[in-house]
């Protein structure tokens, strides 16, 4: 009933073999990948709809946010990616030490993109720009900016949660990798969360444009 | 006809009667072995008894509501409470009994079996999946016991989000939770299906329940994690006053709507589609014939998952939604009326110059084809836009989802629990008591939600705790109904329970019927489904019943 067979090539009890073995967790992770997608579509058809309805108070309050930060934790995240695909690189190659760095470095970055979320989040609450009874929006209660307020909170929030997830699992990953659980011809976890890193970097890619950068167009059109 | 089964085809039955083979009921005792196991069919016992709690307390709260309604008088509960009661029977009969129901029990117990490996691909993440499942229960549970919920099953905003007295965001957060466990077993059958077949378990060899798990699983992943933004959103909205469904502020209640029921009307199809792969395999099973058909029932299964997705406007034409929305949303709805009507007639084709048996599976197969029928067909008048302003809100609306819901869904989860009782436990359930039962439950069921439709159609609106007197004899027969409906749920199962220990050991196929769970797996299989050692090969078609074999009872191929 044992679910580990430790055999040197870590194939499971009920496959055949391990190439099926790869096969199935490759494929239950982008069936995953896409679950996650829908689970961010949500937010990103809310964003449509309000966006759309009110064009103008989203840019103001978007001119609220910091450009720069935004652009900096965007290079850092893309700098974790590397990374990641490098650690990834190193597993195929079997460098163990190779692997943990890759690790070392994404978990490194991304505390670093964390920390300036940390910032920004702060700066806003200070302003008084986080949604609820104590918003307050350029000496106003503010209506359809609050909106845009907690849909920054909830997509960025939500984004921001799915790195800890993945700093957490990191950490697991360091641990087995030190073990020297993963070979050149069987290391599906480091690929597998590889496709779930990259993935919550997509979702930044998208959400640093929608979020940061349509305020400062304000007034070119509407 | 089962005194004729002992096989000489099986090896095994050299050991049949003794104690020594182990089964995976067998292989390991003490509860540490249940709530540790990772064996599929342990899993899927271990949902069975779940879901049957729930199903008798969401049953109880039907129970109690029909109560209320034997009178016009709303004299037995107070109008919030009421509100709960129906709140709370849709919530738990919905989430924690009707979406597990089939795809968590029979699916988990079958889709292994049925295309000849030994596992689901992620064994612990299927374990992981019903302990997901209890967490969600649990909080559900927590929220009826700490004042209940009135918001209805559908929390619509804003009074969900502003204006409700009860535990809103504990209940969002249950359903949140709840709908992981269902993400993560959809996960699970399609990456088995798609990557652990064995040799020659074709696509077009799969029996047609696995088309409509498949199909099930596609709508499992894609719409629920929609459902859980959404009521993540709600819960936030709900605690912190964010906005986003508050029209003070610029915020859209409708959007709400949108995004609930983006989920929650492919969720209808989540709970009607396991169902009619049940009564697949029932009918080509007691018809001992080919399924007429196969690709149609196949890709009708698709269609409808797909199909399901772009018609959740039709609950929302009264919501202010666009004239030319609603115009789209009526045309589309009408076309779920295709794949669906094309299983319908390829059931009742292969039903034609079959060789019919009534047992009490098929009782219920046959009980499904008629009820979903008019449960499909009133989905119809619901779909045309002028009817609905109507009928919209209406008992009519109660009794056509329930037509499905249980008509549908219930009779499959009963005919299917019947047809593999024997394959899940060894043992036969009374087969002369089972189909008493069966004609209980559909008389009880007909008088329930028959009066409904007229009732509706007359006016009475649902969710009111008390109604006008010329509505309170069509109320009586339904109330009455309903006990009859409750009296053979229960005989079912006390004797399913009494079958455990009393009932007749059960042979290897006690329906002679095809399919790799009864041709090459044991009543009960062991824990890697197959004799030990044994590679499945599939060398033919599904449902490879031919008259001869089933008219000289000798069926069986002679294989290595």
């Amino acid at each position: 009933m044992s679910d580990h067979a430790h055999s040197t090539t870590g194939l499971v009890h009920h496959f055949d073999d391990i190439e099926q073995q790869h096969e199935a967790g490759t494929l239950g992770m982008w069936a995953f990948l896409i679950t996650e997608v829908l689970f961010f579509g949500g937010l990103f058809g809310a964003y449509a709809v309000y966006r759309s309805a009110y064009p103008e108070a989203f840019m103001r309050a978007s001119s609220h946010l910091d450009v720069d930060l935004g652009g900096v934790n965007t290079i850092v995240l893309i700098c974790s990616s590397l990374t990641m695909a490098l650690s990834v690189y190193a597993a195929q190659k079997g460098s163990k030490r190779g692997i943990i760095m890759g690790l070392l470095g994404t978990m490194f970055f991304g505390a670093i993109f964390l920390g300036v979320k940390v910032i920004e989040y702060k700066d806003k609450w200070d302003h008084h720009l986080v949604p609820g009874d104590n918003f307050i929006f350029e000496g106003n209660p503010g209506g359809p900016e609050q909106l845009y307020f907690a849909l920054y909170f909830a997509m960025t929030g939500v984004h921001a949660f799915h790195m800890i997830v993945g700093m957490v699992i990191i950490c697991w990953m360091i641990k087995k990798a030190h073990r020297g659980d993963f070979t050149p011809g069987h290391h599906p976890l480091v690929e597998n969360f590889g496709l779930y890193w990259h993935f919550v970097d997509i979702v930044w890619i998208f959400l640093f444009p929608l979020l940061y950068l349509i305020g400062a167009h304000s007034g070119s059109h509407t | 006809m089962s005194s004729t089964l002992h096989t000489p085809a099986q090896h095994a039955s050299a050991t049949k009667g003794a104690k020594e083979r182990d089964t995976y009921l067998t292989a390991d005792y003490g509860w540490k072995s249940w709530l540790f196991t990772v064996d599929h069919k342990r899993i899927a016992v271990l949902y069975l008894i779940s879901i049957m709690v729930f199903f008798l307390i969401g049953g109880t709260f039907a129970l109690l509501m029909r109560a209320e309604l034997m009178t016009a008088k709303g004299d037995l509960f107070e109008a919030e409470t009421y509100n709960k009661l129906f709140t709370m029977h849709g919530v738990v009969m919905i989430f924690f009994f009707l979406i597990p129901s089939i795809p968590a029990v029979l699916g988990n117990f079958l889709v292994p079996i049925m295309i000849g490996t030994k596992d689901l691909a992620f064994p612990k993440i299927n374990l992981l999946s019903w302990y997901i499942y209890l967490v969600g229960g649990g909080a559900t549970l927590y929220v009826a016991i700490t004042g209940g919920l009135d918001t209805g099953w559908t929390f619509y905003a804003p009074y969900s989000s502003t204006y409700a007295n009860t535990n809103v965001a504990a209940a969002a957060i249950a359903v949140f939770i709840t709908g992981f466990s269902s993400i993560l077993t959809g996960l699970n059958f399609i990456v088995t299906i798609h990557k652990m077949r064995a040799p020659g378990m074709t696509w077009f060899r799969m029996p047609l329940f696995l088309w409509a798990q498949y199909a099930t699983s596609l709508i499992m992943i894609l719409g629920t994690p929609v459902l859980a933004i959404t009521v993540m959103l709600l819960a936030l909205e709900r605690t912190f006053h964010i906005g986003i469904f508050d029209p003070a502020l610029g915020g859209d209640p409708v959007l709400f709507q949108h995004l609930f029921w983006f989920y929650s009307h492919p969720a209808v199809y989540i709970m009607i589609l396991p169902g009619m792969g049940v009564i697949s395999e029932i009918v080509a099973c007691f018809s001992r014939k080919r399924m007429f058909g196969y690709h149609f029932i196949a890709f009708s299964s698709l269609a409808i998952a797909i199909f399901g997705f772009v018609v959740w406007g039709h609950h929302m034409f009264v919501s202010g939604q666009s004239a030319y929305a609603g115009f789209v949303f009526s045309f589309l709805t009408m076309l779920v009326a295709i794949p669906s009507a094309v299983k319908v007639f390829n059931w009742i084709a292969t039903l034609y110059k079959g060789q019919v048996s009534l047992e009490t599976p098929m009782l219920y197969a046959l009980g499904f084809i008629g009820l979903f029928t008019i449960g499909g067909v009133t989905g119809l008048f619901l779909a045309v836009m002028g009817l609905d302003r109507h009928v919209h809100d209406t008992y009519f609306v109660v009794a056509h989802f329930h037509y499905v819901m249980v008509g549908g869904m219930v009779m499959a989860f009963m005919g299917g629990m019947h047809f593999w009782w024997s394959k899940m436990f060894g043992r036969k359930y009374p087969e002369a008591m089972g189909q008493f039962a069966a004609v209980v439950i559909f008389v009880g069921f007909n008088f329930t939600f028959f009066p409904q439709f007229i009732l509706g159609y007359m006016g009475m609106p649902r969710r009111y705790h008390q109604y006008n007197d010329e509505f309170t004899a069509l109320n009586v027969l339904s109330s009455a109904g309903a006990t009859i409906l409750g009296t053979g749920f229960l005989m079912t199962i006390v004797y399913f329970l009494w079958s455990l220990k009393w009932g007749q050991k059960a042979p290897q196929n006690q329906w002679d019927a095809k399919g790799l769970e009864w041709e090459k797996a044991q009543s009960p299989p062991p824990t890697f489904n197959f004799e030990d050692g044994e590679r499945i090969v599939v060398t033919e078609d599904a449902y490879a019943y031919t008259y001869e074999e089933s008219h000289t009872g000798s069926g069986h191929e002679v294989k290595k």
